[in-house]
């Protein structure tokens, strides 16, 4: 617990907090037109709503939440899929814990266990091959879900299997990348660079500001364990952003905060990294290399509120095919649209902030959910229903005392 | 008796099995006075409950606990705690309670054994009698294994009125010890997460530790912490009494392998069940005497002042981080899930 100490420690914050106030003066942006830092996880979104961090900030900076909660970023369709197979017979359909209360168009994997399906939570991939190990006669599955964090160990397993030849496990895959979202959004046109040509020299802050709706990353600390730092260099460089790799406790978050400031008043944009203390600049070579032997990356993969994304998802490769589920069994694979009236999409891309979302704490709550990011721990919604933070004339006069 | 070595249908019958099992294993198992005259129903004498008090507090709960042991303890003396802890919140000195078992066909008659032994040492540990049971038999797959309800009896002095509706503002709300470590323990004594760590429930009867306190201080408001954890309980003080119940992060007392088993699963110990902790909400000039009664109790010995009440926002619990920030604390929807990232 030592480094989760060190970095909940309210001296070093206050520090940070100092550095921050100073670094935006120099900035000077204000309240109207403030400085977006996205952070893409949502693990990062749950340390800023549960510690309050974003009160702490003076006005002219803002977080606004990414497309990294591998939850919410499921679309509707592969709920149903996921539900379709948890109902065929002689099926044991695990998953991650998050999953199970996520709406499909029509229910959800929680419903489907009540109606009878065994449908188990587990911690890991192996955990769900141990079940396939003790139940020979059924057919286990594993819904393998979620960013480059997740995929080595659904990698592993799939090995593991074929080398203990356990041939009546078989994984439904729904796993995704983080970089080809990050593109995406850089792409759109509210938020890409107008600066072409700029990125080899540095610019000055009020051109930077101009250069679309975002204007720093806070990238994924779990992710970049696996994947390393190198992978967001050309999209800094192409978009002229600053990507600082953040760690999950409050002072990682002010910390990275602080060097994507220090970028953006030097005009630099640059991959940093904050979290050096568990991501090294070339990930995890060795759990990689199991990520590519066993998967390629998808023609296309839908996400929720992004669509289709090229390249965005991974598959089993075609010697791996056996242990795909739909190598067994034949389930319609669902499409279907989200619900019109959710705004998650625009949530997942930082559009919107999740309480100016129709539904919010209104149709949609924990209990009720419409929309996938009010269902995950990791969700943005999620995170701000649970933690009270409601529209700002809802919210309650929790004053800040620090670092003001 | 123990040759059967499995319960049958037949032991839920009303024959002779039945009566083997009632007079063979239940009843010596909690043998008193009360118990063994073989009636249908308890008479317990009023003269002597009227001696202690002059209300009763009479409460009922079912355990249907997987798995049945579990590190710190078993479904028997949880089924003993659980009860005799929800009369002596209310300041009730436990007397008296029944055991209504739903056995499941097939289940190993010797470790319903063990567990009845479990039960009838954590009656005697809190000076309780078992006097009045039922037994019931139920086919294979209609039960898992054992369910036990207990119902309890206590009697409460007439000057004790603590209540959920009293708590005011400047009351000071104080946890009799750490937070979470029953829930850790049974999740991690599922085995399902394939995670290991030291962690112990805290399941034991807190009669003692309650009758210390309330020997000494007027409590306004207690509680014992059990499903929902902390934030069950202040959720519903601060709904009760109208009232903002503002708790400081950094002083909840919560032990290291609690701590690390929630970082690791995203679980939120203000969440997780204990049973054999006390909550309790106190005027602030009896916060110091609270804290000192308690830290001299074995069972109290990591006793804290967590937060205080506030007038307002009224009907909701807040968190002070370390930061000074300050968050609303619901209580989880569902159950609390892994983390996936």
């Amino acid at each position: 617990m030592k480094y989760v100490d060190d970095f909940r420690s309210p001296d070093l914050a206050t520090g940070v907090l100092r550095e921050i106030n100073v670094l935006m003066e120099r900035i000077g942006t204000t309240a109207e037109s403030p400085i977006r830092i996205m952070e893409v996880c949502g693990g990062h979104t749950h340390t800023i709503s549960k510690f309050g961090l974003d009160s702490l900030l003076p006005p002219g900076v803002q977080f606004v939440h990414g497309p990294g909660c591998p939850v919410c970023v499921l679309p509707t369709g592969a709920i149903d899929t996921a539900i379709a197979v948890a109902e065929q017979p002689n099926i044991i359909f695990t998953t991650f814990g998050d999953v199970m209360r996520v709406p499909g168009s029509e229910s959800s994997l929680a419903v489907a266990k009540a109606r009878g399906a065994d449908v188990r939570v587990v911690y890991a991939p192996s955990d769900a091959l141990a079940i396939a190990q003790q139940n020979p006669q059924k057919r286990v599955v594993f819904f393998a879900i979620g960013f480059e964090t997740t995929a080595p160990a659904t990698a592993l397993t799939v090995l593991q299997a074929e080398k203990e030849n356990v041939a009546n496990f078989s994984i439904l895959c729904h796993h995704v990348l983080v970089i080809p979202p990050l593109r995406a959004l850089l792409e759109d046109s509210k938020m890409c660079a107008t600066a072409e040509g700029l990125s080899t020299h540095s610019i000055n802050v009020q051109e930077s500001l101009k250069m679309g709706r975002l204007h720093g990353f806070l990238a994924p600390g779990h992710v970049s364990m696996v994947i390393g730092t190198k992978p967001y260099e050309p999209l800094a460089q192409t978009y002229h952003k600053p990507f600082v790799v953040a760690g999950f406790e409050p002072v990682d978050i002010l910390m990275s905060l602080v060097m994507v400031l220090r970028q953006i008043a030097n005009g630099r944009a640059e991959v940093e990294n904050q979290y050096n203390r568990v991501v090294r600049p070339d990930g995890n070579p060795a759990a990689m290399r199991a990520v590519l032997r066993v998967f390629t990356p998808t023609a296309n993969r839908e996400w929720r509120g992004i669509g289709n994304l090229p390249e965005s998802g991974l598959a089993l490769r075609p010697e791996y095919q056996q242990w795909d589920v739909f190598a067994h069994l034949t389930v319609p694979q669902r499409e279907a649209a989200d619900p019109k009236i959710c705004q998650c999409g625009q949530v997942l891309r930082g559009e919107v902030e999740p309480w100016e979302c129709k539904v919010f704490a209104t149709a949609c709550t924990p209990e009720t959910p419409i929309g996938a990011c009010m269902v995950s721990s990791e969700g943005a919604c999620a995170a701000y229903y649970n933690y009270g933070r409601l529209a700002p004339n809802k919210r309650l006069p929790l004053a800040p005392t620090m670092g003001r | 008796m123990n040759r059967d070595k499995v319960i049958t249908l037949a032991h839920g019958s009303g024959g002779k099995k039945m009566r083997d099992l009632i007079e063979g294993v239940i009843g010596p198992a909690f043998s008193n006075p009360n118990l063994n005259v073989h009636e249908d129903q308890a008479r317990l004498p009023l003269n002597e409950l009227l001696s202690k008090g002059d209300r009763l507090a009479f409460t009922t709960d079912s355990y249907v606990i997987t798995p049945l042991f579990f590190p710190g303890g078993d479904i028997g003396s949880l089924a003993v705690h659980g009860t005799v802890n929800d009369l002596a919140v209310s300041g009730a000195i436990p007397l008296y309670l029944s055991c209504g078992l739903v056995i499941e066909e097939g289940f190993d008659l010797i470790t319903l054994g063990r567990v009845l032994e479990k039960m009838a040492a954590a009656a005697q540990n809190c000076g309780v009698q078992v006097v009045t049971g039922d037994t019931k038999v139920v086919p294979r797959g209609a039960a898992d294994g054992l369910f036990i309800n207990t119902s309890g009896i206590g009697v409460l002095p007439s000057h004790l009125h603590p209540s959920a509706l009293a708590l005011r503002e400047g009351d000071v709300i104080i946890s009799s010890g750490t937070l979470g470590d029953h829930g850790a323990a049974v999740v991690l004594a599922r085995g399902q997460l394939d995670l290991s760590a030291a962690v112990e429930s805290d399941s034991q009867s807190i009669v003692d530790l309650v009758q210390a306190v309330i020997a000494q201080v007027p409590v306004v408001a207690m509680r014992d912490p059990t499903r929902g954890g902390l934030a069950a309980v202040l959720s519903e003080w601060a709904e009760a009494s109208r009232v903002n119940i503002s708790i400081c992060m950094p002083d909840l007392p919560i032990s290291p392998s609690v701590r690390s088993l929630c970082e690791v699963l995203g679980f939120d110990a203000v969440h997780l069940a204990n049973e054999g902790k006390v909550i309790l909400a106190v005027k602030p000039e009896h916060e110091a005497l609270t804290l000192e009664i308690l830290h001299a109790h074995p069972k109290g010995k990591s006793a804290a002042a967590i937060g205080r009440v506030r007038a307002a926002p009224s009907g909701l619990v807040t968190m002070r981080t370390g930061f000074g920030t300050e968050t609303v604390l619901t209580l989880p929807a569902g159950e609390q899930l892994p983390r996936i990232c």
